[in-house]
């Protein structure tokens, strides 16, 4: 409203700026809307998609239900792999979690306050791992996993993807270890403090804020991994949820209603966590790259 | 997943590795040294083993078993065969068609996906309203997982009934109607638009950071002296983002030479071949046919690259922002 008046009293200027910042301002707008149609159709598709029966979903893809039919998501909920599979992703994530950050924490608490021969060598070791990607060893990791007995079992997925987390984890609690004062150690030290009592008792509660971080990024990469479980785990009863839905899709590939409800279903934990910890995992991912 | 981000530190200048007092007598001295060694190995031995076993290790199996012909069954592999699955890998058509399908997805990254991340990221970086939920919105695709991703965009994609199809009917686009996955010719193109999807908002979000780094008055004094806001993002805070700029290159191209989950599901690498990748050639080998040692070779193979890749790159494009943190080891004490 007040641009156009504006506009008017002031039109012998040649462009307003503040017209051409309405202008700008549009656009924005017109731009990040288009962008939001595209995230946000596949999902909203996906859900709206999951009440319809099939016949509906080619008769009327746009529209929604009518009539509404629950059942695709109700016969996903009864059902028991569902709830299992949500069952193992958790248990998985969680184990897999400890493991990473309990270890991790450890040496990167050597890293970052002690001084021996061959430090920088490990820690490189360690770094360098952040460059294999996880696909170039899953081959070698079947067999060991097979030698040892592992296959079938969870700690086969739990272990390696502990072991693939611990790079990350260490450089980003080194980082945060060595910002903690020395004099904080001395008067620890000074008051008859071990260094195991330092670590426990001031440290890791000090650096709450960084395991919190990793935590949070070991968890969402275990949930999401599928390679790993799909090569590990045989049994239907060890499935977890993306292992789930790609079997769900495969078996009930004409079944597309269904489908979306299972997929609908298994997106939901993932979003929900994203809403609680939404700061912990950006500020995790983007934690290196703007320090650059 | 992409790996996600790295975390550099600039090298020290002044030498301050934590050091115990060394004041005291002797005795005293050599007892803090004692109990020093045992802890620095109690606490890093765990981690040791466990990356030792389960990273190293693996990589030097598939290294051994990669020069023999083995089916993985019963014990260790005998048949030597010295490099015959390298130069039969480096003479099969698929696998040389993995390289120029990964080429292509990485030069389609670079060439679109990061530039429209970046180009998100300026626009969200202005003040307007609903900026956070745009931002909030925009990461929820990199949060699901490549699985789910991907079996969602077969159905939006299927060629009679998929969404896709459908919308462009209703816009009267019929000529633009295609199989998407099913068809040789545009499954590429598919399987990228999924890989936007799903990626974009990460870029985002690492640009996002990167320009809240840069400080304000850098712009504000650019503008004064005459810059447009074309010439402030091109001469202030494009040279500025460089650090996050070559960060996310880095992400993208690794996570691109591992690409399975999204591939594998979306089309199991067909039709015909035409979205295979390296890691899905080597799933076909090693777990379908049980050709071990062939896919062992394409393992090593991947390796290699990542590795020539990341070094190459940490030495000569990222040098400038890492100062060696990784590729050299710096003074050592």
């Amino acid at each position: 409203m007040t641009a156009t008046i504006d506009g008017g009293r002031r039109h012998a200027r040649p462009p307003s700026p503040r017209r051409h910042t309405r202008l700008k301002s549009v656009i924005l707008h017109g731009v990040v809307l288009l962008l939001s149609t595209w995230v946000v159709v596949p999902l909203l598709f996906a859900l709206v998609g999951g009440f319809k029966d099939n016949g509906q979903l080619s008769t009327n893809p746009f529209g929604l239900p009518a009539p509404w039919v629950p059942e695709n998501y109700t016969s996903v909920l009864v059902s028991g792999s569902f709830w299992r599979q949500l069952f193992n992703s958790v248990f998985i994530g969680i184990a897999t979690t400890l493991i990473v950050v309990v270890l991790s924490a450890m040496a990167a608490f050597v890293f970052a306050r002690f001084a021996f021969r061959g430090r920088e060598l490990i820690y490189t070791l360690f770094a360098m791992g952040l460059m294999f990607p996880f696909a170039v060893a899953i081959l070698p990791l079947f067999v060991l996993l097979r030698t040892f007995g592992l296959l079938d079992n969870p700690l086969g997925v739990i272990l390696p993807q502990a072991a693939f987390g611990v790079p990350m984890t260490v450089i980003v609690l080194r980082a945060f270890f060595r910002t903690i004062p020395r004099e904080v150690e001395e008067a620890a030290t000074i008051d008859g403090c071990t260094s195991f009592g330092f670590f426990w008792r001031i440290l890791l509660p000090m650096a709450r804020p960084a395991l919190a971080t990793v935590s949070v990024l070991a968890i969402v990469a275990s949930w999401n991994n599928f390679f790993l479980p799909l090569v590990v785990f045989n049994d239907p009863n060890w499935w977890t949820l993306p292992l789930g839905v790609q079997q769900f899709y495969g078996q009930y590939s004409s079944d597309t209603a269904r489908i979306l409800a299972y997929v609908v279903l298994a997106m939901v934990p993932a979003l929900a966590f994203y809403a609680v910890a939404e700061r912990q995992l950006i500020g995790g991912l983007t934690a290196g790259a703007s320090k650059g | 997943m992409t790996r996600p981000a790295l975390t550099y530190e600039r090298p020290e200048t002044k030498a301050a590795p934590p050091r115990r007092p060394r004041t005291s007598g002797p005795p005293t001295a050599r007892r803090r040294r004692m109990t020093g060694l045992v802890t620095i190995t109690l606490f890093l031995l765990p981690a040791l083993v466990l990356f030792g076993l389960l990273v190293l290790a693996p990589i030097a199996v598939a290294m051994y078993t990669s020069v023999f012909k083995w089916n993985g069954l019963g014990g260790l592999p005998t048949q030597f065969v010295g490099l015959d699955n390298f130069t039969r890998l480096f003479s099969d058509e698929v696998f040389l068609g993995d390289l120029n399908r990964g080429a292509l997805l990485i030069g389609l990254s670079l060439l679109i996906q990061l530039p429209l991340s970046l180009a998100i990221a300026m626009l969200l970086n202005q003040k307007m309203r609903g900026r956070a939920f745009y931002r909030l919105l925009f990461f929820a695709p990199y949060v699901l997982s490549e699985v789910i991703t991907a079996v969602l965009f077969t159905s939006i994609l299927s060629p009679e009934s998929g969404l896709a199809n459908q919308i462009l009917r209703s816009l009267g686009l019929s000529a633009l109607e295609s199989s998407w996955l099913a068809e040789p010719s545009t499954v590429m193109t598919s399987v990228f638009l999924v890989m936007t999807w799903k990626y974009f908002g990460f870029h985002m979000i690492l640009y996002l950071a990167g320009r809240q780094g840069i400080p304000k008055e850098l712009g504000e004094a650019a503008a004064i002296d005459g810059a447009g806001s074309w010439a402030q993002f091109r001469y202030v805070t494009l040279p500025l983002l460089g650090p996050t700029i070559r960060i996310s290159v880095f992400l993208a191209i690794i996570g691109t030479i591992q690409l399975f989950d999204l591939v594998w599901v979306l089309t199991a690498g067909g039709p015909i071949h035409s979205s295979e990748t390296m890691a899905v050639t080597m799933f076909q080998f090693g777990f379908k046919r049980s050709q071990i040692g062939y896919a062992s070779a394409i393992s090593v193979v991947m390796f290699l690259i990542s590795l020539v890749f990341a070094l190459g790159y940490q030495r000569f494009v990222m040098r400038r922002d890492t100062e060696g943190a990784i590729t050299s080891m710096r003074d050592q004490r």
